[in-house]
């Protein structure tokens, strides 16, 4: 084991990357990612990494050369937020339709307008179709966890797609919480050596990447992204299985917390499960059977795995940091998708909140939990703003 | 139509096999077909040097006609052509 480190959620992403020694990284700083292309710049500007770091003009750019060289056959990371996110978006689903296996950290932060540089996942549930698996992080030591997997689960065989680790702006990528780090080696032999695929610098074995493909070709290569999602939830497992061993820390996609003999359960992501978990113990004391589910994979979304925790729950409410204007939260459209068909489904209601960094207090999600046990939520509700 | 199940394609589309773009005829989007008529045309080759495919077919230095599995209609040839021997004849009429 490495040392332990008081260090905040950008920094140990930045760290991870320097265990990782990617061969490229490119990217644009945007608030509240920048400390993490600050840090992983004096890295490579000390000579700690082998990495080719490019300062591009614009988060177009900088996904547009990490894709040009990942197909050349490097090992890729990349960081962005909110509107950078945004403005890569054309080249988020070539990425992912190329196969390119990218890890990139994203700082979880609004979209304008207002014009607002705090947390929520409008940035990243905007980018949920676009082929990326998305796994997020509750706290730091997360941040730092997945992003190491992230690189194993990304350049599997059977995945080659890339990978979102989100963690919650300014909440857990400014914060400084304690971080368990594992030592160089350890990292270095865990991700191994970076297998390419038909690179485009092998000149003996020509490739075109990204050639047209018309009405006759489109839909079967779609498809393969469709297959190659199929394989995600089990090769996530295995990276997760593997991790335990060489951390001692045991992750799940999804994660109950005291939800065996629960009847009612608020289901989150982020920082946010956090709160929740302490909440939940709370009103575990006062004799309320409470619990609380972490989604940690949200592309492929883990239906099965959160079906069997929920099935048989009297009610459910799903907590969502963003909002599909019109209808609710996405994770509320995805929780209800994966119970729709189980014996006696709980009744599911909804729970935007927390929008543009807005805070979350225990006592609001005590209330949540209130309501879900009085059954008297509407389908879609606001938690904590001044109506 | 092609008829390659989506597991038989390379990951993402990409092509392995060198050389293999002769072999999707792109002749089939065209909607005007260039015709020449050689008691006009010298031969000067501008419709070779011009086709932004590999349509114009040349023998023993002489233009012969047009490859229309991949000629996709353009009318560049024709637009170029000095003499005004190729003309553009709508498809399907």
């Amino acid at each position: 084991m490495g040392r332990p480190l008081a260090i905040n959620g950008d920094a140990a992403i930045a760290l991870a990357w320097k265990q990782v020694n990617p061969d490229v990284v490119a990217a644009y700083p945007i608030t509240p990612q920048t400390i993490m292309v600050e840090a992983f710049s004096d890295y490579v500007a000390d000579g700690q990494v082998d990495t080719e770091y490019i300062c591009a003009e614009s988060e177009h750019s900088a996904m547009s050369i990490c894709i040009g060289a990942s197909a050349a056959g490097a090992r890729v990371a990349t960081a962005t937020a909110s509107a950078g996110l945004a403005l890569m978006w054309e080249m988020l689903y070539i990425a992912a339709s190329m196969r390119t296996p990218i890890v990139m950290a994203i700082a979880n932060r609004t979209l304008s307008g207002p014009i607002n540089i705090h947390c929520d996942h409008s940035d990243t549930m905007g980018a949920r179709d676009s082929g990326w698996v998305q796994l997020y992080g509750e706290n730091v030591q997360e941040a730092y966890d997945n992003t190491i997997m992230a690189f194993r689960i990304a350049e599997n065989m059977k995945v080659r797609l890339p990978v979102m680790t989100c963690i919650d702006g300014f909440i857990i990528t400014h914060a400084l919480e304690r971080l368990e780090t594992l030592d160089d080696q350890v990292v270095e032999d865990f991700i191994g050596l970076y297998q390419a695929t038909r690179p485009l610098l092998d000149i003996g074995n020509p490739t075109t990447y990204g050639p047209i493909a018309l009405p006759d070709y489109f839909y079967e290569i779609k498809y393969q992204q469709a297959v190659a999602m199929g394989s995600v939830a089990a090769v996530t497992k295995e990276v997760m299985a593997d991790y335990a061993k060489v951390s001692g820390r045991r992750y799940k996609l999804v994660e109950g917390y005291r939800t065996e003999d629960a009847d009612h359960v608020v289901v989150a992501m982020g920082s946010t499960s956090g709160t929740l978990r302490h909440v939940v113990d709370r009103m575990r004391e006062r004799g309320s059977k409470v619990g609380s589910v972490k989604i940690r994979l949200f592309r492929p979304f883990p239906s099965e795995e959160l079906a069997a925790i929920l099935k048989g729950k009297k009610g459910v409410a799903v907590m969502d940091r963003a909002l599909s204007p019109g209808t609710g939260g996405a994770l509320y459209s995805d929780v209800l998708q994966s119970i729709h068909d189980i014996p006696d489904a709980p009744k599911v209601t909804n729970y935007i909140y927390g929008l543009g960094g807005r805070d979350v207090m225990p006592e609001q999600l005590e209330g949540v939990f209130e309501e879900v046990m009085a059954g008297n939520g509407e389908r879609i509700n606001f938690m904590g703003v001044r109506i | 139509m092609a008829n390659e199940r989506s597991e038989e394609l390379p990951a993402g589309g990409m092509i392995t096999d060198v050389g293999n773009s002769k072999n999707y005829k792109t002749g089939e989007w065209r909607s005007q077909r260039p015709e020449v008529d050689k008691d006009k045309c010298t031969n000067c080759l501008f419709c070779w040097i011009y086709c932004p495919d590999n349509s114009i077919i040349v023998e023993d230095e002489k233009m012969v006609g047009f490859k229309y599995s991949h000629c996709k209609g353009c009318g560049i040839c024709a637009h170029q052509c000095p003499a005004k021997a190729i003309t553009m004849k709508e498809e399907g009429l």
